[in-house]
Formats: C-alpha cells, sequence, structure tokens
C-alpha cells in the first residue's frame, strides 16, 4: 500500500507553430510531430503529466495559441500544463478554460513577480507552476529569462535559489527548475543543484534537463528528493519506453503509477 | 439522461465537460436553479479556493437549491469539498451536508503541500460507486483534507489519511480528479451516471 504520492514522469513537448519540436540547448529545432498524436500516445504509455511548452509564444511578445489546447483536453485524460507567453490573469484564463490544469510561467515572471500573487489568488496555487532556468556561473546559480529565442536570451541578475524562495513566499504551487548546462546533453539531471532548490521547496518540484538513461531517473529521484522528472529527448527518440522505465524505478524501490 | 454541471465560478470547467463527452454525455454548464433541479445527475465541480466558490454559489442564489436535490450529486475535488460543514481555508462556511470540517493537510519532512499527484485509493466502506475503483491510482492536486468519518467510501493517504471518496445520501464526493485519471478516473465517472435513481 502507497503511504506517498507516486514520483511522476513528465513528457514535454515543445510546441511550434503547431507542431511538437525539439532543440538541444534551445538551439537547432527540428519538427518530431503531431501534438494531439504525440499527447494521446504518451497518455497511453503510462505518463502522469505532460507539460507542453509553446517556445515562440514568450520571446516573440504572443500568447499561446489556445485552439490546440482545447483539442489536448478534448483527447487526453491525464493532467496537462501549458507554458510559455502566459503574462497576465486574462492570458491564463483563456489557457485554463481551454481545458488546462495548469499553466507555468517564467519570464513574465521575472519581469513582474506580482503576477504570480494574481495568478494564485485568481485560480488557487495548485494551478500555478513557476519555470526556471538556471545556470551556473562563478560557482552561483543565476536564472535567465527569454529562453525560447537564444538572440533574446537575457540574465535578469537573479541568484536562483533567492528566486526560487520568493515564488514559494508569493504562492506557486509547483517549480519546475531547468538546468540548462545540462539541457540537451542527456548527461543526467543536475543533482547538486537539484537538492539545493528541493531544501528550498516546500512545494512539488519538477526535475528538467539532461536526462538520458533510466539510472539518470532514478538518482535524481532517490538523490534530489523531487517530485516530477521531466524529459523529452529519450522520450520522443523512443530510447526509454515509459513502461520500462517505471517498472525499473519500482524495482528501485521508488513509488511509481503502474503503467 | 440530463447531466448538469454547475457553474461554481471555477476558470478550468471545461476539463469534465470533455471528460464526459469521452463518454459520450452531453452535459449542460449551467447556473439556472430550474435547469440544475430539473437534471437527472448533477456535478459540482470547482477548483480554486473555497470561500470564493462558496460566494460565487451564494451569488447565483445556488446554496439552498444544492442543499436540496434528491437525485445523485457529484462533487469533484473542491466540489466535493463543498459538500461539508466549514473549511479551515478562509474559514469558509460550506454547503453543510457532510457534518465535518476541512483542514490543511500539515507539511512534514519529505512532504509537498499542495498533495499533487497520482495516489492510490482503499475501500473502507462497501458501496456500488467506489467498489469497482478500490485500489486505482488517481490524479490528486488539493491542499486542504476532509477527515474519515462514516461518510467515507475510500480513503488516500498524505502524511495523513484522508477522505478521497465520500457519500452521504445522494451526495457523492471525489477529492482527486477522475477527469485527468485515465482509465480508473473515467469508470468513476461512468459508474456514477449509472447509479439507480431512488
Amino acid at each position: 500500500m502507497s503511504q506517498k504520492v507516486a514520483r511522476r514522469i513528465v513528457p514535454c513537448l515543445d510546441v511550434r507553430d503547431g507542431q511538437v519540436v525539439k532543440g538541444v540547448q534551445f538551439r537547432n529545432h527540428v519538427v518530431i510531430g503531431d501534438i494531439i498524436e504525440l499527447a494521446a500516445g504518451y497518455r497511453d504509455q503510462g505518463a502522469d503529466e505532460l507539460v507542453f511548452y509553446d517556445i515562440t509564444a514568450s520571446p516573440e511578445g504572443r500568447r499561446v495559441d489556445v485552439d490546440w489546447v482545447r483539442r489536448v483536453s478534448e483527447t487526453i485524460d491525464i493532467p496537462f500544463c501549458v507554458a510559455g507567453g502566459i503574462r497576465s490573469v486574462t492570458d491564463a484564463r483563456e489557457v485554463l478554460a481551454q481545458g488546462a490544469d495548469k499553466i507555468s510561467i517564467n519570464t513574465p515572471a521575472l519581469e513582474r513577480p506580482g503576477l504570480i500573487n494574481e495568478l494564485v489568488s485568481a485560480f488557487g496555487s495548485q494551478c500555478v507552476v513557476i519555470g526556471v532556468d538556471s545556470i551556473a556561473t562563478d560557482g552561483q546559480y543565476t536564472v535567465r529569462s527569454n529562453t525560447g529565442t537564444p538572440d533574446a536570451m537575457r540574465a535578469p541578475g537573479r541568484k536562483t535559489m533567492d528566486w526560487l524562495a520568493e515564488v514559494v513566499d508569493r504562492g506557486a504551487g509547483e517549480v519546475v527548475l531547468n538546468c540548462m548546462s545540462a539541457d540537451g546533453t542527456r548527461a543526467g539531471y543536475d543533482i547538486e543543484q537539484l537538492s539545493m532548490a528541493r531544501a528550498i521547496l516546500p512545494i512539488p518540484l519538477v526535475a528538467s534537463g539532461g536526462a538520458g538513461s533510466v539510472v539518470d531517473f532514478i538518482e535524481v529521484f532517490q538523490q534530489a528528493d523531487v517530485d516530477a522528472a521531466l524529459a523529452a529527448t529519450v522520450f520522443h527518440s523512443g530510447q526509454i519506453p515509459i513502461p520500462e522505465l517505471k517498472k525499473q524505478l519500482a524495482a528501485a524501490g521508488i513509488e511509481v503509477r503502474p503503467c | 439522461m440530463s447531466i448538469a454541471v454547475v457553474d461554481s465560478g471555477g476558470a478550468n470547467i471545461s476539463s469534465i465537460m470533455h471528460a464526459l463527452h469521452r463518454l459520450e454525455i452531453e452535459p449542460v454548464f449551467t447556473a439556472d436553479a430550474a435547469v440544475i433541479r430539473a437534471a437527472d445527475r448533477v456535478i459540482l465541480p470547482g477548483v480554486g479556493a473555497a470561500g470564493q466558490a462558496m460566494q460565487t454559489l451564494n451569488k447565483y442564489g445556488l446554496v439552498n437549491i444544492i442543499r436540496e436535490l434528491k437525485q445523485p450529486v457529484l462533487g469533484i475535488c473542491l466540489g466535493m469539498q463543498l459538500l461539508f460543514e466549514s473549511s479551515e481555508e478562509d474559514n469558509a462556511e460550506l454547503l453543510g451536508i457532510i457534518p465535518a470540517r476541512l483542514s490543511r493537510l500539515a507539511e512534514q519532512p519529505g512532504l509537498r503541500v499542495p498533495h499533487m499527484g497520482w495516489n492510490v485509493i482503499s475501500r473502507l466502506k462497501p458501496d456500488p460507486f467506489g467498489d469497482p475503483v478500490d485500489g486505482k491510482w488517481f490524479y490528486f492536486v488539493h491542499s486542504y483534507a476532509a477527515p474519515i468519518g462514516n461518510w467515507t467510501l475510500a480513503s488516500s493517504t498524505h502524511g495523513q489519511p484522508f477522505s478521497a471518496l465520500v457519500r452521504q445520501e445522494n451526495f457523492y464526493g471525489a477529492q482527486f480528479h477522475p477527469e485527468r485519471s485515465a482509465s480508473a478516473g473515467a469508470a468513476l465517472l461512468k459508474n456514477f451516471m449509472e447509479i439507480s435513481c431512488k
């Protein structure tokens, strides 16, 4: 009998112009398939949740196209989160109204942290996820904004751990910490950074960036005590089938929802 | 069969509508007391804060209407919580159908609040509504929880045991989101549609 909520496996689908794409360290995107087909496939494989990240929306200053959000909600019966281009309570309401379970904000929260409080009071903390892109420089973790387009990327001058403490104070319900140095490398999650974040966060923490093998997943759950592990490449390529991953996690003593 | 989904002011109501569509059910999303009273089944959804949801029901004049319903009513997540007497959240007075108070889940080392993710439920009381989904996994997202009592059909555990599935006469409730709980969730919604009307 489970005494704890299961650790979640979360495929991330980067969406650009209505298609799912994948790039390495945010560059060189290639189209890998149709949103609805991929979403339904991951649901059938036993994914616990999906994140759709509209990588065009934020830097170009436009919102997510909500039509595909509705089609995803109609098709799948597992929770999903929409990230990218949500800049206001009005934007968030539109995405949630189409059936998204959570919205994730990143750059707009850095630009105007009060937006987090506004979203929490409008919709409750359970659907307000804060995405954080973080990189190690000079022995310090600092955040980056506008990461969807390399040319637009900025360093807003915030230390990652300070920012995490602030988003908790402002009522965020969950954090996705994307460790940029690891992203797309398949060299493993950034255990050190995620462990530091874990110590700060009383709310769920989703690890992102670096998954390359089943062992990486086992380690990030066991060593960084994250609630969920997000990955794209290893799932999209078929390298790690989710049923096999969950079987091995369970064998390692990690609580997972059976597929 | 007519299904009314009560407009309790939440922003993300369409996921429950989409789940019913997948079961080939065409629900009506409404705050109209006459439509709600006449429906064969009533679903009370809700995401957000308890106090705010009660304000919305009050604004639409639905508090007594809901309390007096005789057909099967299903509260989902916050909608289930509204069936109770009161909540620590906003110190809200709720519908008062189930005589208990909701309290905040206690944060403990290694235990996060909100309780967000998939958890298993276990049966405490036999009932045709809950029996078929005993031991299944469901998707939860909540920070407040209902205590165990004679209304509890099934419990789940997040640091402490709490009511995951409840029933008080014709009022049913699920703390989790059946509309986002894959096949187990669909089975529960289907069950609710098949409860005999008495």
